[in-house]
């Protein structure tokens, strides 16, 4: 497949699908106000999507449009970055004893500020005004993005902190899921041949000379934070490729069963 | 009635702000309504997200509410009635010059 069609679907689905992950929290937010920047936040990413997967459809030139795309496609077949399907309730590994809850709002947070922090370092290097995307409807969507992801990072950087040097309760909680989620941003820097042949083209970016701007951004709120900055790991998820966790089956279950079971169903 | 300041620790309850907005084409900050949150900077990222996710504004205030000295319900009567009839306070018994359009 055409590597800006695979770049594409990488991006619109890791949206896509951490979209979908937010928008369990709507009507289950800690606070009233929280629930709805929570949600505002997960519909921000799923209009990024539409946008990302309807230029993936007419550059694929199958006929596919951003519906077929989200909906009629397995697990297999899409490229978002594991850390987005990860559950809102954080690893088996990080569970915590006495917390049985189905979300865990710390676990949210985290993953927001490391992808969120991820996806303005994208946005501003394909909008870089000395060497933009050579595709013009990337870097429009890019710009638009951009304004949007800056405030999630704003949103999560916050929180982090609150939680970070808050209790002692909220601060090992924090601590727990930044420990989780750390290894899995190893795959947003792990450039592969998809990558390369993007970036060669001038289409797209290269992942890996993003992450020193990414971990100051990152270690600053850390730091801010009393969080510990988890050691490095040789870890790297394989979502980008097609292989993802066991968590991606039931979101995709959830999110696709009414236009499988109704195909022409409209508002 | 839970407010800013000392009493939120016992209550367990983020204090109250009050929130103003300014639309694009108005001068003035108007009162929008009202959320929780911990402190004046979480209230003004609160009220982005709860208050102007319709381009409703271009600037926020946020204020604590129990800084607001109201008038009390009960004094309606002796505080607004005597008003009603003291017409001669409009600046309507004026002929205007036809000089000066658009007062």
């Amino acid at each position: 497949m055409d590597a800006r069609v695979q770049t594409l679907l990488r991006l619109g689905d890791a949206a896509l699908i951490l979209g979908q992950r937010l928008g369990e929290w709507t009507g289950h937010g800690p606070v009233l106000e929280e629930d709805i920047a929570m949600a505002n936040v997960a519909l921000d990413l799923i209009g990024q999507a539409r946008l990302l997967l309807s230029h993936a459809g007419l550059l694929e030139g199958a006929g596919r449009d951003e519906d077929r795309l989200a909906y009629f496609r397995d697990a297999r077949e899409f490229r978002n970055f594991t850390i987005c399907e990860l559950p809102n309730s954080g690893l088996a590994n990080c569970a915590m004893r006495g917390h049985t809850q189905s979300g865990d709002y710390a676990f949210t947070i985290v993953r927001n500020l490391l992808f969120c922090a991820w996806q303005v370092q994208l946005w501003q290097a394909l909008t870089d005004s000395r060497n933009p995307s050579n595709d013009a409807q990337l870097a429009g969507i890019a710009a638009k993005s951009l304004k949007e992801s800056s405030y999630h990072l704003r949103h999560a950087a916050d929180w982090t902190v609150r939680f970070g040097d808050g209790t002692d309760e909220s601060h090992a909680r924090a601590q727990a899921a930044l420990d989780a989620l750390w290894p899995y941003t190893n795959e947003l820097f792990a450039d592969d041949a998809v990558d390369a042949a993007a970036a060669q083209s001038g289409f797209g970016v290269l992942g890996a000379p993003l992450r020193a701007a990414w971990l100051a951004q990152v270690g600053a709120v850390l730091e801010e934070a009393t969080l510990a900055q988890p050691r490095d790991s040789a870890f790297v998820s394989t979502g980008k490729s097609g292989l993802h966790s066991e968590h991606l089956d039931f979101l995709l279950a959830e999110m696709q069963v009414l236009p499988r079971a109704h195909p022409e169903a409209v508002w | 009635m839970s407010g800013a300041g000392e009493d939120r620790m016992s209550t367990n309850e983020w204090p109250l702000w009050e929130v103003f907005i300014r639309s694009k084409q108005g001068l003035d900050h108007r009162h929008v309504g009202s959320l929780h949150a911990v402190d004046s900077a979480q209230a003004v990222r609160m009220a982005r997200d709860v208050y102007t996710r319709r381009m409703e504004g271009v600037s926020i205030w946020v204020v604590p509410s129990n800084s607001i000295t109201a008038s009390d319900p009960d004094d309606k009567a002796e505080m607004f009635d005597p008003a009603a009839d003291k017409i001669y306070r409009h600046p309507t018994f004026y002929v205007l010059p036809k000089e000066v359009e658009h007062m």
